[in-house]
């Protein structure tokens, strides 16, 4: 009887104890988390304000890191390699779950942490080249051994982290998966930056293109597509002469593009993805500064994509934002100049349709012969279950990313991909020079090594020099080239060469006394590439331009203002003509009543109005009726840009294209927009019965996410913030304005800065998410520039790394 | 003192110190060597390590996330669905440490019977 009851005891026991080390589904294992010694009640603390030191292998001498009220960190090292070890190692100790979760996602390594839910995905990314990128941007690298040893000093800083936490000391997000932080690599420095590039320039529409040339024919597909809007206002200013520059123009080939019926295509990155920046000449100055601003748009996550520092040796001082992950300022200022990025949105992603030999896919055909192909193995550890392998076949293309074994149709066929991201650069170089540029000689120097993503790099010296260069490596292109699925056998459809890093796009103090970008076309169209218009941004663009030319002088203020204008440039390029045009005898008591509402609106995408809600599902249902014919079953197809979309409603109104193809009538513009105000009124009355007044603020509801799919838990909701995708604070609902910089060119600089997140990548600090309400109000944090290792004014703790010499 | 209290004190004085060296199932060793040592009768041989270590985890998290505000628990008792209610939290997690020390008290004592 007692053995029976032991062995019962037994049994009951183990059950419970794996019962509560396990994790089961989303559930995290109980024991272990809920323990106060051991789970998150371990991380349930703000950062200490507690001056300590920390003893750190390998340092040449010690290292002060003082913290200031917001907890950045103002690192000072006497030599680089102390000075990118210590980045490393406080990066890490911020920000360490978010530097290994968005490179294992760059890599496609997500089933190791969520198991085979995350399997397609992983493949996808493999498929895509990741990892390939990734090992050439570190062979590129090799080059540069300085570069190498920098690299391999932050690896040290962060692993020199990780080798001092027990399990209790690991992030929440480690403890909730169930998982434990690896040692960091300079490969997944590499896999960040491509991280990057992905987000960047990781986006093109040739397959979808290419469906819509075979189903609309080129005419109507040049109508919807056209390379040049009606309307430009470039990044480089249009009266810009070329004609030095004795351009060697790709001819283009009398080739036939193949017509084909795509079905799937790569995950997108965010269509707003995208910025501004702006630089004013000392002339345009109230104090005689130039003054230089930026604001990239990305998602808005949490832990924010930056992470704020200054970084100084005794021969630099540089401040900004960083990227987890990655070394030096991305954008910010030093001593002399500053600097920030836009977007350049090139299309430098091919697709090239390849004709196998046979089954085995070890040939394809070339040049009137066969090739031999080369298979990348891709070994895809599935958590609690076998690891995968995937064999990519590579073409000298690229990657084939769709065959008979990922979303392909047939055995002897295959997509390839040549994409900008696979060539390998040494980009990391250009912000490392950056940080220490001191003239407008510099800055060129820094940014001729950057390939990818390209980037409007805007420029302020104090000098008095403003400048801004489209930057990247950027095919040569035929004219129409990369438009629509190339014949990969076929030599004239290969990239043939790249256009000289001195003929890309720039201008240097230009005579209006400002430059500019936000994601519009680089050029106009006397310059003499081919650049064609891949989803330029149209707005923005226009306003900013328009505001600088509005008057003689500007200040902070000013800046402050532009960063936070809401001004719906789009919906003024409508309505007007809508309101003019409509019919509006049909209009309920009710839809009168909303209609007179929008009638009446100043176009400010304020989030305390009605009208911009209305105007947003409004445009919604009129885009989506317009191009109804796009909406086909087994066929990838892109609508066309919005500035089109509007351009055709306004001027060719009766286009077989407004027609609703599922009613008997013909509808013309003008029905268009009577049916969609209908289903408008209808939305909005069925939205505000489930959720109150459709003001702005609730109907667009802004949040900021967790990187893990925005749980909730760790997320920010319903942030009240102004403005929308088209405006120049270009927050919309779940992306916007990521960091809002300002600086001017006093000496030492003086600068302003915000982004919609906090220092501490914890969500049990209180630095987890500080920044959030300051900057959606529009306000900014001073930032310290601060010139003397020993200052202790508006420090919080200082933390001494010293050198661990056993 | 009787046998009780005996128990409960010597359970939560190890589940405190061996947790300092051991990851959480230490609560269970505690009470496995306690209920060893001294074994208890009937419902008390669960319901003794049970309250010991159910106290010992309400204090250590409610001293934790007092001092923090309670500023992750909010949002861990939104993960749970316990609303934003921190409080819950803590006794749940008093309730699961107690669990699993009172499954090892059971043990404990059967392991004492079986070698006699």
């Amino acid at each position: 009887m007692k053995n029976i009851k032991f062995g019962f005891s037994l049994l009951f026991c183990i059950a419970i104890f794996y019962a509560l080390n396990t994790k089961f589904g989303s559930l995290p294992p109980l024991g272990k988390f809920l323990s106060p010694t051991e789970g998150f009640w371990q991380n349930e603390v703000s950062e200490s304000n507690t001056n300590n030191t920390i003893s750190i292998n390998g340092l040449s001498a010690s290292v002060s890191v003082k913290y200031d009220v917001h907890l950045i960190p103002h690192i000072f090292a006497q030599n680089e390699l102390d000075l990118y070890k210590a980045q490393g190692y406080i990066t890490a100790k911020h920000r360490l779950w978010q530097m290994e979760f968005q490179t294992h996602a760059s890599a496609g390594r997500l089933s190791e942490i969520f198991g085979e839910t995350a399997l397609d995905y992983d493949r996808q990314e493999r498929r895509r080249g990741m990892g390939f990128g990734a090992d050439n941007t570190i062979e590129k690298m090799k080059e540069d051994p300085e570069m190498i040893s920098y690299l391999e000093a932050y690896r040290d800083g962060v692993n020199n982290f990780i080798n001092q936490l027990q399990p209790k000391d690991y992030p929440v997000e480690y403890k909730l998966l169930d998982y434990k932080p690896e040692p960091w690599t300079t490969k997944k420095t590499a896999l960040l930056l491509m991280y990057m590039t992905k987000m960047l320039a990781g986006g093109d529409s040739d397959l979808e293109y290419t469906n819509a040339l075979r189903k609309f024919g080129k005419e109507r597909f040049d109508l919807l597509f056209p390379d040049f809007f009606d309307v430009n206002d470039p990044v480089i200013p249009a009266e810009t002469d070329w004609t030095t520059m004795n351009a060697k123009i790709t001819e283009t080939p009398q080739s036939e593009f193949p017509l084909d019926s795509i079905t799937t295509v790569l995950n997108k990155p965010h269509p707003n993805n995208g910025s501004n920046n702006w630089a004013i000449s000392g002339a345009k100055s109230y104090s005689g500064n130039p003054i230089l601003a930026n604001d990239p748009h990305l998602g808005l996550k949490l832990p924010s994509v930056w992470y704020v520092m200054q970084l100084a040796t005794p021969n630099h001082n540089s401040f900004g934002a960083t990227l987890p992950g990655a070394l030096g300022i991305i954008s910010g200022f030093n001593t002399h100049i500053s600097w920030g990025e836009t977007n350049a949105t090139r299309d430098v992603l091919d697709w090239y349709k390849i004709e196998f030999k046979d089954e085995s896919m070890k040939q394809y055909k070339y040049d009137g012969s066969w090739k031999n192909t080369s298979v990348r193995v891709e070994e895809i550890k599935i958590r609690n279950k076998e690891t995968f392998i995937d064999s990519v076949t590579y073409t000298h293309h690229g990657p084939i990313t769709f065959d008979a074994t990922f979303k392909g149709k047939s055995d002897k066929e295959g997509y390839a991909m040549k994409w900008a991201g696979h060539i390998g650069g040494n980009n990391q170089r250009t912000f490392i020079d950056l940080n220490k540029s001191k003239n407008y000689d510099d800055y060129l120097n820094a940014l001729k090594h950057y390939v990818a993503p390209a980037q409007n790099f805007v420029f302020a010296s104090i000098q008095g020099d403003i400048a801004i260069w489209i930057q990247g490596q950027f095919p040569n292109k035929w004219k129409g080239q990369g438009k629509f699925l190339m014949d990969g056998s076929n030599p004239e459809n290969d990239w043939q060469s790249y256009i000289p890093k001195g003929h890309n796009a720039h201008v240097k103090n230009p005579k209006r006394g400002f430059v500019s970008s936000a994601n519009q076309h680089p050029v106009d169209e006397s310059y003499p590439y081919y650049v064609f218009n891949d989803g330029y941004e149209t707005y923005r663009n226009r306003v900013i331009n328009d505001f600088f030319s509005s008057k003689e002088k500007f200040n902070i203020q000013d800046f402050k203002d532009l960063h936070n204008n809401n001004y719906n440039l789009k919906a003024s390029e409508l309505l007007p003509y809508v309101f003019k045009n409509m019919d509006t005898s049909t209009l309920t008591t009710q839809e009168k009543e909303i209609y007179n509402q929008i009638k009446s609106w100043d176009f400010n995408t304020d989030f305390n109005q009605i009208a911009p809600s209305i105007w947003a599902s409004w445009w919604s249902n009129i885009y989506n009726l317009t191009w109804d014919e796009f909406e086909v079953e087994e066929l990838v197809l892109k609508k066309p840009f919005t500035y089109q979309t509007i351009y055709m409603l306004k001027n060719n109104p009766q286009d077989a294209f407004m027609d609703i193809v599922d009613t008997p009538e013909k509808e013309t513009s003008k029905d268009l927009f009577l049916i969609a105000f209908k289903e408008t009124v209808k939305e909005l009355l069925a939205w505000q019965t489930e959720h109150g007044d459709y003001y702005w603020k609730n109907y667009k509801a802004t949040f900021v996410g967790h990187l893990l799919q925005g749980l909730p838990a760790f997320s920010r909701f319903n942030i009240p913030i102004g403005g929308d995708a088209n405006t120049v604070n270009a927050a919309s609902k779940n992306h916007g304005p990521s960091w809002r910089m300002i600086v001017e060119m006093t000496s030492p600089p003086t600068a302003l800065g915000i982004y919609p997140g906090g220092q501490s990548g914890n969500p049990g600090s209180k630095y987890y998410d500080n920044f959030i309400d300051q900057w959606a109000d529009g306000k900014y944090l001073e930032l310290d520039f601060i010139q003397e290792p020993e200052a202790t004014k508006g420090i919080l703790f200082t933390q001494i790394l010293t050198p661990n010499n056993e | 003192m009787n046998k009780k209290s005996i128990n409960f004190l010597l359970t939560l004085f190890l589940a405190y110190i061996l947790a300092l060296f051991l990851p959480w199932w230490s609560v269970m060793v505690a009470a496995l060597i306690t209920s060893f040592l001294i074994p208890l009768k009937k419902a008390t041989v669960f319901i003794i390590p049970f309250l010991a270590v159910s106290l010992l985890w309400i204090i250590q998290s409610w001293l934790l996330s007092s001092a923090n505000d309670y500023t992750l628990a909010r949002k861990i008792a939104i993960l749970f669905s316990l609303g934003e209610n921190p409080v819950l939290l803590i006794i749940v997690t008093g309730l699961v440490g107690g669990l699993a020390t009172g499954i090892a008290g059971i043990f404990g004592k059967q392991c004492k019977l079986v070698l006699k």
